[in-house]
């Protein structure tokens, strides 16, 4: 590794962090707490100064890419910049201090956020009704379809447990159906990348749960046929599903809602810009239709006008219960709600807007040297493959590494799995017509390595600290902690 | 447009390349009866000055531990952050970066992970452990999931002295999936071991287990651990990982899966999230294990590195054979618990909790002095304890509130036949005068010294 693990810079004695000494009466916690729940063994952490730990970490970072190193084009992820307003606004002592059981009326400014927060979300989506509790876009489905289940239970259809999700879905669609106990049925895409009709009417039914779908799909594409889609479903008896992975292709232009969606999440994280945080704290709440809002976790949380206060509401029997401790990543909701201000309702339209321009003018840039599996124009996002060559063609994984050396973050590769050697781009609004002019020609020059000297694709990344990595010998021999020898 | 770079020119030149006229025809695949006839009704857009004094105002209308003394916790704790922990987590390069999806740009998120699962193997006693999950109850759920999974028994034993949030959170992730909870009572303060003989049959999955408890009280782990094993099902302990400076981990208790909240290692409290919640288990369930995972592998030239591993565990591979949905956790979560217990040491985390132990004792000693105020239970705690009192708890907090002191949190609410029960919470924070306050205007001996 290129900086020593943090345990292997320990130095038994050093601590990098005092406290006060203690003030009150000592008592002996060795006698205090019984033999047998005391700890015997003390764990082994670090022990370094404040400035060693500094550096390590200081230095870590250093390694990391993130978007305010340079272009992240990761395919569904939305890495658009991230304003530095939203780290400090979550940092506000009035927002970061304050204990999640304090009474009401102290803390009246965080309410009003949310139910202001929710009252947008539901605007952009064309929902009725909101909840902010789940923390990411998969726990944000999961809540979605219990919600759904819930709403099919309360009509004495408990039987309704089948769930429909397209062949070019996102892993968390099947992975959630089957975590709300859901039996899941795939639905081949047609041609034209969206999903096939016939084969959609060919098994909804008096068992159909709910349907799945991501609009523009995850090949960039609007589901064209959408209206008929929800036809086919509600008629069905079931319900849509949207899910708002790449809901920043369409801000301002349509609306879930007005498609016949019956429950969305967004992912504050992505399309709002709250940022990723190397994997998180996301957040991810759900929109419902009127009929569905009984159903929503509890609490809720509301504007009382007869007493002109916000407040909790737990006084919802149909509801699904909980999905998490408190109300959710309230921090997150506090960058996403300064966020939607600043861009206002026009500034949002205007980032999808340039969203989908810079993914248009990328993939023509691209489509010179790479293989465009689905013609035509794409929203926010596109499929491209390697182009052939002498050899028999390069390797998706090879493209993105060699895209290393040359400074760029990689798009996300071998996704929707419908494509072989997918490389999903997504540009994102936030970045200039000169940077996506470099990229694309960075991509034409290693089509152009590809054919001259392949060999340097296979062994790339040549710049970066460490070379590719091993991941087959990572998963046969599990190393996943350090040990003291 | 803030954050927009296109020029006029620019628009003009890429709509060209595209071979369109407009950028409208770019969305000309949206039927038009879909497309939303009216601007969005949001607010107008702000300039950052704008946005930046909207923002504070909702602020400045909540009180916050800078105002108050806050003697509650009940699952959100009130710790000293180091400063360090906030100037770290502000480096942008791991706040701006995606999932470590590219090893070899990301080496330092997944070192920071690497040695996060360290500490938390270390803190918890067990083999191996996750890069993070949302928070203290998901993690409980999930692991509730993995237990059943893993014996393919139906039943979970919960105690009642479980987060009662942490509980309802469970019942929602169940209840789809067909798996019964049973309910465990208390008594004197601590999960009713003697009832449990009945109840821990052999389709029992796994017995959940909260030490410190929900009432501040430590349970005796290793009691539940014998219990269930001898039916063969596992042991899910849900603890505080900062009392574990001190108490006994659960991994040498005979836990098979520790989860909990993370919240107390340098996060602050922040209207309940984002929280961290951390899970680890025994290695031989390692495959069952939910999440992400990071292990050391080597590169190309054989130097050491971190890479996201044992991936065909999870979602993006297994789809709907996975044994979770999760993508996004709470990875900057997790490095921010990394560097507290990097700036603590072993010896920090112990005196922190030495502390905490020491400061809540002494308020409880005080507290018992005051007429009408008993201990109902004698069990061991560590920062948090339960007073009955003779005056009904919200006259007390009422009181407090007024003096600027946010008091105990009334046990009615989650358990409806303890009347008169106050659980409160004394962390490292609070000073041996700030205790001395919440004493004299508990008994009306003093008005306090802040005033909202």
């Amino acid at each position: 590794m290129v900086e020593k693990l943090i345990f292997e810079k320990s130095v038994s004695g050093r601590r990098g962090h005092y406290l006060p000494p203690l003030d009150v009466p000592a008592c002996s916690v060795q006698e205090a707490i019984p033999a047998k729940l005391r700890r015997k063994k003390t764990p082994v952490l670090p022990q370094l100064t404040e400035v060693e730990v500094v550096r390590h970490y200081t230095r870590l970072s250093s390694l990391n890419y993130g978007v305010d190193t340079g272009f992240y084009p990761l395919g569904s992820c939305t890495m658009k910049y991230n304003p530095k307003i939203n780290e400090d606004v979550a940092n506000l002592a009035g927002f970061s201090q304050i204990h999640p059981d304090q009474p009401a009326e102290s803390v009246q400014g965080a309410l009003e956020l949310m139910v202001k927060l929710q009252q947008y979300l539901a605007e952009i989506a064309g929902m009725d009704a909101f909840t902010l509790q789940p923390a990411a876009g998969a726990h944000g489905e999961l809540t979605g379809l219990l919600l759904i289940r819930a709403y099919h239970a309360a009509q004495g259809e408990q039987q309704r447990d089948k769930v429909l999700i397209p062949d070019s879905a996102h892993g968390t669609n099947p992975a959630t159906a089957s975590l709300a106990g859901c039996q899941i049925i795939q639905i081949p895409s047609n041609g034209q990348g969206e999903v096939d009709l016939v084969a959609l009417k060919r098994v909804v039914g008096k068992d159909t749960a709910a349907l799945m779908l991501t609009n523009p799909n995850t090949l960039g594409l609007f589901e064209t046929q959408i209206a008929e889609i929800a036809a086919i479903v509600h008629e069905a008896g079931g319900l849509l599903y949207y899910d708002g992975a790449n809901m920043n292709a369409i801000m301002g232009y349509a609306r879930p809602g007005d498609m016949g969606f019956d429950v969305v999440h967004f992912n504050l994280h992505k399309t709002f810009s709250t940022p990723h945080g190397g994997g998180g704290p996301g957040s991810g709440p759900v929109g419902v239709k009127r009929k569905l809002e009984p159903f929503l976790p509890k609490p809720v949380i509301i504007y009382d006008r007869q007493k002109q206060r916000y407040r909790f509401d737990g006084e919802r029997p149909q509801s699904i219960g909980r999905v998490k401790a408190f109300y959710g990543n309230f921090g997150v909701l506090v960058k996403a709600f300064t966020y939607i201000l600043m861009l206002g309702g026009k500034g949002l339209k205007e980032a999808s807007e340039k969203a989908v321009l810079n993914a248009n003018y990328l993939l023509k840039l691209l489509s010179q040297d790479y293989e465009q599996p689905f013609a035509g124009l794409c929203k926010h996002e596109f499929i491209v493959t390697p182009p052939k060559t002498k050899e028999g063609g390069i390797r998706t994984l090879d493209v993105a590494k060699r895209l290393l050396d040359y400074g760029f973050h990689p798009p996300t590769v071998y996704f929707p799995l419908i494509v072989a050697e997918a490389l999903m781009i997504e540009p994102t609004e936030t970045e200039n017509k000169s940077t996506l002019d470099a990229f694309a020609a960075v991509m034409a020059r290693i089509a152009q390595e590809a054919e001259e000297n392949p060999e340097i694709l296979h062994q790339a990344p040549h710049q970066t600290p460490l070379s590719r990595l091993d991941e087959t010998q990572a998963a046969r021999r599990p190393v996943l902690r350090w040990k003291a020898d | 447009m803030p954050f927009l770079p296109h020029t006029r020119a620019e628009e003009e030149t890429m709509l060209k390349t595209i071979g369109v006229s407009s950028v409208d025809e770019l969305f000309g695949d949206i039927p038009r009866e879909l497309c939303l006839d009216r601007p969005l009704q949001l607010p107008l857009g702000l300039s950052e000055k704008e946005a930046w004094e909207e923002v504070e105002r909702l602020a400045q209308k909540n009180k916050h531990t800078g105002q108050y003394l806050c003697f509650r916790g009940a699952g959100a704790y009130e710790h000293y952050q180091p400063k360090a922990v906030k100037h770290l987590l502000a480096r942008s390069e791991f706040y701006t970066a995606y999932t470590p999806y590219q090893p070899e740009i990301s080496q330092g998120t997944l070192q920071a992970i690497f040695e996060y699962q360290t500490s938390i193997c270390e803190l918890t006693g067990m083999g191996v452990a996750n890069a993070s999950h949302y928070d203290g109850a998901t993690a409980l759920a999930e692991a509730a999931l993995m237990a059943v999974e893993a014996t393919g028994r139906s039943k979970i034993a919960v105690s009642s002295l479980v987060h009662p949030e942490y509980r309802e959170t469970l019942k929602t992730y169940l209840f789809r999936r067909g798996v019964e909870i049973i309910e465990l009572p208390y008594q004197e303060g601590l999960t009713a071991v003697d009832e449990l003989a009945g109840v821990l049959t052999n389709d029992v999955a796994a017995v959940i287990i909260q030490s410190p408890n929900f009432w501040g009280s430590i349970e005796d782990l290793a009691q539940f651990a014998e219990l269930i094993h001898q039916q063969g099902g596992l042991l899910i302990a849900c603890c505080d990982p900062l009392a574990l400076g001190v108490l006994a981990s659960p991994g040498e208790l005979g836990a098979d899966i520790a989860v909990g909240e993370g919240q107390s290692l340098g996060l602050p409290l922040s209207f309940g999230g984002p929280y961290l919640g951390f899970m680890a288990c025994q290695e031989k369930y390692v495959r069952r294990l939910p999440g992400r995972i990071v292990g050391k592998t080597v590169d190309r030239l054989g130097r050491e590195g971190f890479v996201l591993t044992l991936q065909a565990r999870e979602q993006h591979i297994r789809r709907e054979k996975a044994g979770s949905n999760i993508c996004s956790n709470q990875s900057l979560c997790a490095l921010a618990a990394a560097i507290y217990l990097a700036l603590l040491g072993p010896q920090g985390l112990e005196e922190v909790g030495r502390q905490c132990w020491q400061k809540s004792h002494y308020a409880k000693e005080l507290l018992a002095e005051l007429p009408g105020v008993s201990l109902p239970f004698a069990a061991p705690f560590f920062q948090e304890f339960v007073v009955q009192t003779a005056e009904a708890p919200a006259l007390i907090n009422q009181r407090l509130w007024e003096a600027g002191i946010l008091g105990g949190l009334d046990l009615g609410r989650y358990y409806p036949e303890l009347e008169n029960y106050l659980l409160l919470c004394v962390t490292e924070m609070r000073t041996k005068e700030e205790i001395e306050q919440l004493v004299e205007v508990w008994g009306g001996v003093s008005g306090g010294k802040t005033h909202f």
